[in-house]
Order: structure tokens, then sequence, then C-alpha cells
């Protein structure tokens, strides 16, 4: 199967610190990639380079989705061409209703007549239809994240990409939001960024560890939590 | 579905007629010269407060449009002899400049507050150069731009077609009357559509509207625009009311007076700006006919009442006040019970 996303010795500064390293990185069709890593490893700063959220020169590497060059590109080119992006702060419209924010995420793909119907359709798959009138900037932090999910999801992407989706959830949320990424995993490619173990563990996907900006390892769940450099820098004794 | 936005995009048809007609009628009863000035300054607060209250983009230097505005339109009616053509370029040309200047500020990444510090140093540069024009070789054709003195003795507004027909005193009025209205409505119609809705996406969260797939820069430079012409034909009357442009229409007080006359009356709506620029545009008006209190010092004032007691402003207060009353008058005591008894069904009734 082509490569979904594809880096080339990406590489992000900031000042004399170096965030991302050269970092290579490959992602398949239809595949569901976490990225883990400690606190400052650079997966955050990773995946603003491939939202276009920081601008990129051809001096910080390349990347490719679905075989375009998308190095320098804005994020709104990026989304354009069928991307969601979950950024790790939820970042939703506080001062309009959840039924406004999912209007506007799904305006731009359905057309004017069919926009509410789609808003409706993920308000009912999220659940959210108890809170569906309230302003967004009312909500708890989970329920703003789950907001923010629907509106990548009323997009329709094939790719996704979702920066610590679980944080400040509860454990139902949590569940619902794994079983919501399978869901999605079987029409879109996934990368999500977390370091919720747990959840991570739910997902089962492939793994890549970031360690200093660069890419320590790659591969099955199982198998990269059990290795020991990884647990070494990152997950230390409490990985048992 | 989309209550919130109905309500903002939506024309409360009543107020408006209401509205209309007193600006209609006010020529049969009032004398027009200060209703007009007051029309026109409503016009540049709307320019304003359509921006800064529906998609957050706040100008400190707005003037350099009301000014360019009223620029264009002397050395255009001098240089063409009649109003029509002038007219169109008064509005024009602000707009083509605030579309360079926006393009440059929005796609170029400029924060908030440096595109505030951009937009009012556009203003003072406008100023500064206006004043250094009185010499004979700053000309446009046969208009002089004449420095600090200004450009007096241009063709004023006239039917279009017809240059010997001039309007002024109540035809002036009732153009400047038309025109609010006309981009009142304007402003409504767009904020009923997509673009509109998008403006307010944009001002709630400006990176989530981005990561939705908007061009945001693209979208705040057309509204840029958009204020900035509107702030032209503000410029374009207002130099046709006071039959002359002196560089003072670039000046910081006309800036800061408009963001006062906005936010006093209400960011966020569209009637705010326009009430507020009426209601102190009098008040300087007034002022302006005595000399014992500074006109800035009550100014100041007045900002920082409302600002400590409506920090909304006006408008919003009383539109919160008084959504607020309904809803308890709605919230039935007793059941409900008692309440629904005083209405009594036409069938009942016969």
């Amino acid at each position: 199967m082509s490569d979904v996303v594809e880096t080339h010795e990406l590489t992000m500064r900031f000042g004399g610190v170096v965030a991302v390293n050269n970092v290579n990185f490959n992602l398949r069709e239809r595949e569901l990639r976490c990225l883990i890593g400690p606190n400052g490893a650079g997966k955050s700063t990773f995946f603003k380079c491939l939202t276009g959220q920081l601008p990129l020169n051809h001096g910080n590497g390349r990347v490719f989705i679905r075989g375009s060059d998308v190095t320098g590109w804005r994020a709104h080119e990026i989304v354009r061409l069928g991307v969601g992006i979950k950024t790790q702060v939820p970042s939703v419209m506080n001062g309009l209703s959840v039924e406004e924010n999912l209007w506007l995420a799904a305006r731009r793909i359905h057309g004017w007549n069919g926009t509410a119907g789609a808003a409706e359709e993920i308000i009912a798959e999220l659940q959210l239809g108890d809170f569906s009138k309230r302003l967004v900037g009312e909500l708890a932090h989970g329920q703003r994240q789950l907001v923010e999910i629907g509106m990548v999801l009323v997009q329709r992407p094939w790719l996704v990409l979702l920066d610590e989706p679980a944080a400040g959830m509860t454990g139902d949320e949590v569940e619902r939001l794994a079983k919501v990424i399978r869901r999605i995993n079987q029409t879109a490619s996934v990368i999500v960024v977390d370091h919720d173990m747990e959840f991570v563990r739910m997902l089962g996907s492939n793994v890549t560890v970031f360690h200093q900006g660069a890419v320590l390892l790659e591969g099955p769940c199982d198998h990269v939590l059990s290795d020991e450099k990884v647990r070494e820098v990152y997950i230390g004794t409490r990985a048992k | 579905m989309i209550t919130a936005w109905r309500s903002i995009g939506g024309v409360r048809w009543g107020w408006f007629i209401a509205f209309a007609l007193v600006l209609l009628l006010l020529p049969l009863v009032y004398e027009t010269h200060t209703p007009t000035v007051l029309l026109i300054w409503a016009l540049f607060a709307l320019s304003l407060g359509f921006m800064w209250g529906y998609a957050g983009i706040l100008s400190f230097g707005h003037s350099a449009y009301f000014g360019l505005g009223a620029y264009v339109y002397a050395i255009a009616a001098v240089n063409i002899g009649e109003s029509t053509l002038p007219l169109i370029l008064a509005v024009f040309i602000p707009a083509c400049v605030a579309a360079v200047i926006g393009a440059m500020m929005f796609y170029g990444r400029i924060s908030d507050v440096y595109m505030g510090v951009m937009t009012l140093v556009v203003s003072l540069i406008m100023f500064k150069f206006m004043n250094a024009t009185a010499g004979d070789q700053y000309a446009i054709g046969a208009a002089r731009l004449g420095g600090f003195n200004g450009m007096p003795g241009f063709p004023t507004l006239n039917v279009p077609g017809a240059p010997h027909i001039s309007l002024w005193g109540v035809p002036t009025y009732y153009v400047c009357a038309v025109s609010l209205l006309i981009c009142y409505l304007l402003c409504r119609w767009i904020l009923a559509r997509s673009f509109g809705r998008v403006l307010l996406g944009i001002r709630e969260n400006e990176t989530r509207c981005e990561l939705l797939g908007y061009n945001v820069p693209a979208c705040k430079t057309a509204i840029f625009t958009i204020s900035a012409a509107m702030a032209g034909l503000s410029g374009c009357f207002f130099a046709n009311w006071a039959e002359i442009v002196t560089p003072s229409v670039f000046s910081l007080q006309t800036s800061s007076d408009v963001i006062i006359w906005s936010m006093v009356g209400g960011v966020g709506t569209l009637i705010g700006p326009i009430l507020g620029a009426m209601a102190l545009g009098m008040v300087k008006l007034l002022l302006g006919q005595q000399t014992l209190i500074n006109n800035f010092l009550v100014f100041g004032f007045i900002l920082i009442v409302v600002v400590l007691a409506m920090p909304r402003g006006v408008i919003p207060s009383i539109q919160y006040w008084w959504g607020n009353r309904s809803r308890r008058s709605r919230v039935p005591s007793n059941g409900g019970r008692a309440r629904r008894r005083l209405t009594v069904k036409p069938a009942e009734r016969s």
C-alpha cells in the first residue's frame, strides 16, 4: 500500500534547540499509528509540522501527504486535501453552541443544505445531544474534546491527526473515544499523539516512540512497550 | 437548528422600519445639517463596528480610510467636475488600499497587537503626509492638496448625470440616510451568509477556523476591505457636508472617536455603533459650542463609566436585560395555570 504521510529528514529548530531532528516517518493507507514519548520529546512539534501550524521551508526537510509535497503549505490548504486535525488543547469556538461549531465544521464539505443533517449525524454518533444547544465554553474539558473530535469527523477526512484526544476525559469517555477512533480507522488513516499508555494499549496500533526530537523505535504496541530502551527513556518503572 | 445565528443574521424588521421612518420623517420637523453629520458618523462607526464586532478585527487607524474617501472624492470631483464617478472612487480606492494593507497584515500572520499598531501607523503617516502638502508641487491634476489648510471649493454631490443639479441640505441628508440603511442591510445580509458565520468563527477561534479548511487571511482581508469601503463612503459624505477636506480627517482623534462610539454603543451589534455614534456625536457637537470643559475629558469620562457599568456596551446590555426580563416573564409561576387562564382562545370567546 502507498504511503499517506511521508516525511524526509524533517527538522525543526527553535533558536538553539532542535525540537525535531531529521525524522523520517511513513504512514500507510488505513494505518492507525500512535506517537508517544516523554514531555519535550518533540511529538507535538512534529504534529504541528505535519499540519502546517508551524511554517516550514525546504531547509526543514520535506512533508508529503498522498504524494503531494505540502512543505510550506498553510494549515487550511492541508486540511482541504481531506485531512482532519485535532489540536492538543481543545480548539473550539467557545462563544458558539455545539451545533454551531459542528455546522461551521461541516459547511465547507457538505454545502448549505446538507450541513445541518451532517452535524446532527455526528451529534447522534458522539452522543452530544444532551448539550448540543449549549455554548461550548460552558462545557467540561472532556465534552469539549468530544466536540472537537466531532468537528474533525463531520468533515469526513481520509487522514485524521489527533493530538492528545483523550486528555481530560473520564474513563467512559476514553472508551467511547477509542471505539470512535477504531471506527474512523475503517475509512481513514489515523495518527494519534498521546502519552496515556492505557489509551494507547486500548487502540492496539503500531507505535512510534519519540525521544529528544528523533524516532527512537517503531513497531507493534506490545513490542514497543516492552522494549528496554523505551522503558528507560520514557516509561521507567511504571510500565509493568 | 441554528437559533443563535438566526438572531445574528436576521433583521428585526419592525425596529428597522421604525428607525427608517424616523430618519425619513425627521426633515419635516427638524433642520438637517446636524442630523446629516450624525448619520455620516453613524456610517463610519458601523464600518468599524461591523469588522470589530463580528470578525474581531480592531483597527486603531480607521480614520485612514475615512480620510482617504474624503480626499479621493475631493480630488476626483475637482478634476472631473461632477460627483458620480468621484463617489464611486471614494469607495473603491480606500477599499483597494485596505485590500493591499490587509493582505500584507493577514497573510503575514501579524498578531492582533502589531496589526493594531500597523493600522494606527498608516493613519498617522497619512495625517503627517497630508499636512506636508502645502506647496504647489502637491497637486493631482487640477486639485491642489493644500497641506494643513486642506481642500475647499470642490463640487459637492449632484444628481447622477446632471452636474448642474447639485444636492444640498435635505437631499444630502436623504442620501446619507438611505446609504446608512443600505449599508446596515448589507452587513446583515453578509452576516446571514456562510461568510458571516465563518467571520464569527474567526472571531471566536482563528486557529480552529484555519484547521477547518477556511482561508482565514482571505476572509479577514475581505471584511477589512468591505469595512474600509464603508468608511470611505462616510468620508466622502463628510467632505460633502463640510465642503472642505483637511488632514484632520486622518487624525488620531477621528480614529479614537469612532472606537469610543462603537465601544459605548456596543460592539457585537450593528445598531450599537450606529446609536453610539449618533448620541456621542451629538454630545461632541454640543461640547464644541463651549470652552468651559475639554471634550476629551468628557469622552474619557463617558467611556470609563460605560466600560465599568456596562462592559459590553449600552445596546448589548439593554438586550441582555430585556432578554432576562422576557425569560423571567415566560417562567410560569403557580405552574403556569394562572397565566394561561388569562389567555382566552378565540373558540372559547364565542
